[in-house]
């Protein structure tokens, strides 16, 4: 099943794309008309079945979804408690689940008659798979990304170059994603009338958290029939690591009707709240709180002055201030449930997975296992956890020689 | 401290009365304060009192000013690591007014530090700061309910953009909610001074003026006499930002030196 499903009218964002309290549109009056025409032009892509024929083709075809959902028999004995299942969203072309939302977003900018995409990118793999995009339909791509990140993910710079992306560095600020939005938004307001902003992650003005959670949804839409297929029935528990949270979303959308299914988020919690150096916005009271940051209310890692905080993160891909509003809906309905992992218990799973399943997980989706570490025993032997293994860990493995060294 | 029988709003559109009859366009510089450092930003604005301008746009530092370009973001960053807070900026202000600057001062900040100081809190202080009243570039209308009213209530006036890309629906939107002057962006992008003017103002003005009466005030990318005094006879006023702070790096003799150059363009 390689469905797009529709948007049901029913389930939040309203009108002015608020979850609740948590979404709207902060943009600057330059950005408006064309968040207009975005929303216009995705309503109308959903409705022309050409549109929606075309990007399962190229999902079934060139992606190769469905990706598989895989029994972790070992890693599930070993903690001796829930059978767990994986999500192989790894398994996707480019290695992670980043390219559903680009090549969704790149066809609707075709639609839109746009030639030149922009992205930002943390870990990369947003800017990988918008190059990728942009390579397979013609277009003009430019990835912004934080001189930090740079250093931490070389081979994914390299591999946007090879796919023909110019790569901008970006010094300002903290040098990661959250100043490689910045630079983006800015590009976005200087030449809003020939490019399209291609965003990566489940947060910024509306609708790009509509959009961006309704071309991640195939993950759950599959999960979930895979693991009644393979297990007999729904899961107890979804797990997913939360940096934007697009990978979180797209897993628990399917989910989110399914009462007996609890969702858990897994922020970044570096080296630990206490420490303040993470990205943990909902663990930590005292400096994640809500507020504006590009274009959406959400929570927000803050001073006291509202000044957005850095962040810390061994993973790039979770490495931001904010995260997408619809998370801070689920969490305050409480119908999805937000701890963390730490630098250290992720690198402990990302190294279990590798020994036990002979699977290297990308950092950012190791902090989904390391949950599962923690949870897994607790649970008894006939209960189920799926785990969204949203990426690959080929890109992380300079960094993990690195912390694992000292 | 100037005791303020006017309102805000009395206040700016007074300046406008002024620099129509004068048969020129009002001139309201941009700085920020805590730019080199909190005294030098208030003795810039202070001097740049003395020179003939017709009101301010006060800068409060936000860590990710993403309408600014280069320049304003260096300087606010350099504010920031000074440690200048939204606070700070209030006191900066009621200050100026103890030192005697008389002419209208609006506030321009980004959403979130306001957010965090708490929307009514904030309006309440500027007012008692004697401000008169606020630019949020990243807050479009439909998002301003509570600001609209705290500032209705306190009788400041709240600024919103039009660009190049508004269609005549926004154009009659913002006009019906702005209060004080429409800020009109000249060109799509982020602040910054420019060589040229961007082409196509004088068309982009008409078509704003059919969709609104609301006093009408430039900025982006204006920072020459030249494009001064091309401000005259098109728009109600003009904004000058990137070029002074450029100046603030040289000195206050040279911020005034730069806005003396500029005002006298008008004559």
């Amino acid at each position: 099943m390689t469905g797009t499903i529709n948007v049901d009218s029913k389930q939040l964002p309203d009108a002015r794309g608020y979850y609740g309290e948590y979404g709207g549109r902060f943009v600057p009056e330059t950005l408006v008309p064309a968040l207009d025409e975005l929303e216009a032009a995705f309503h109308a892509a959903l409705a022309d079945s050409e549109f929606t024929h075309e990007l399962d083709y190229l999902q079934s075809t060139y992606t190769g979804r469905p990706t598989p959902v895989s029994y972790a028999r070992r890693l599930s004995d070993h903690l001796g408690g829930a059978q767990i299942y994986l999500k192989r969203e790894d398994l996707a072309h480019t290695g992670a689940h980043k390219i559903n939302n680009a090549l969704g977003q790149a066809l609707l900018a075709r639609r839109i008659g746009k030639q030149r995409v922009i992205a930002e990118t943390g870990a990369g793999q947003h800017g990988v798979a918008t190059a990728t995009a942009a390579a397979l339909l013609g277009m003009e791509c430019h990835v912004y990304m934080g001189t930090v990140d740079m250093a931490r993910q070389q081979p994914n710079v390299f591999r946007m170059r090879l796919l023909g992306a110019e790569v901008i560095p970006v010094e300002s600020g903290s040098k990661t994603l959250k100043d490689a939005i910045n630079e983006a938004i800015r590009d976005w307001v200087t030449n809003v009338e020939t490019t399209f902003y291609l965003l990566g992650s489940a947060l910024g003005p509306h609708p790009y958290p509509l959009i961006v959670r309704h071309f991640q949804s195939v993950i759950g839409d599959e999960a979930r029939q895979q693991i009644v297929e393979m297990a007999g029935r729904l899961p107890d528990a979804c797990v997913a690591c939360v940096g934007g949270g697009s990978n979180a979303i797209g897993l628990f959308n399917a989910f989110r009707d399914d009462e007996d299914v609890d969702l858990i988020g897994v922020e970044a919690g570096g080296l630990g709240i206490a420490s303040g150096a993470h990205a943990a916005r909902f663990a930590d009271p005292a400096l994640g709180r809500p507020g504006v940051l590009h274009g959406t209310r959400s929570y927000v890692l803050q001073d006291a002055d509202g000044q957005i905080l850095n962040t810390h993160s061994v993973s790039a891909g979770l490495d931001y201030a904010s995260v997408g509003p619809e998370h801070a809906f689920l969490r305050e309905t409480e119908r999805a449930y937000y701890t963390y992992a730490t630098d250290e218990e992720t690198l402990e799973a990302f190294q279990l997975l590798c020994q036990l399943e002979g699977i290297i997980p990308a950092l950012e989706s190791a902090h989904a296992i390391a949950e599962v570490i923690k949870r897994a025993p607790t649970m008894p032997k006939d209960s189920i956890l799926l785990v969204n293994l949203s990426g690959r860990g080929d890109k992380d493995l300079d960094t993990v020689i690195k912390e694992l060294g000292e | 401290m100037t005791t303020k029988t006017q309102t805000g709003l009395e206040a700016i559109a007074d300046i406008f009365k002024q620099s129509a009859d004068q048969n020129r366009a009002a001139f309201l510089p941009y700085f920020p304060i805590g730019f080199p450092d909190y005294d030098s930003s208030l003795d810039a604005v202070e001097a740049m009192s003395k020179v003939g301008v017709d009101a301010f746009e006060i800068g409060i530092p936000f860590s990710d000013p993403l309408a600014d370009g280069p320049t304003i973001q260096a300087a606010t960053q350099i504010a920031l690591e000074n440690g200048t807070t939204v606070r700070d900026c209030l006191r900066a202000v009621a200050e100026l007014r103890a030192r005697g600057v008389d002419q209208p001062m609006l506030l321009m900040g980004y959403i979130n530090p306001l957010l965090a100081y708490g929307v009514d809190a904030f309006v309440h202080d500027a007012k008692e700061a004697g401000a008169d009243g606020l630019i949020v570039p990243d807050l479009p209308p439909e998002e301003a309910a509570i600001f609209s009213s705290a500032c209705a209530d306190a009788g400041l006036a709240l600024v919103f953009f039009l660009a190049p890309t508004s269609s005549a629906e926004r154009i009659e939107l913002v006009g019906k909610q702005a209060t004080g002057f429409i800020y009109v962006v000249s060109l799509t992008g982020v602040t910054g001074e420019r060589v040229e003017l961007p082409p196509g103002l004088t068309e982009f003005i008409a078509r704003v003026r059919e969709n609104t009466s609301q006093p009408l005030v430039m900025g982006f990318g204006i920072s020459k006499p030249a494009h001064a005094r091309a401000m005259n006879g098109l728009v109600d006023g003009f904004i000058v930002g990137s070029a002074l702070v450029r100046a603030g790096n040289e000195g206050v003799d040279t911020v005034r030196d730069l806005a003396k150059t500029l005002r006298d363009a008008l004559d």
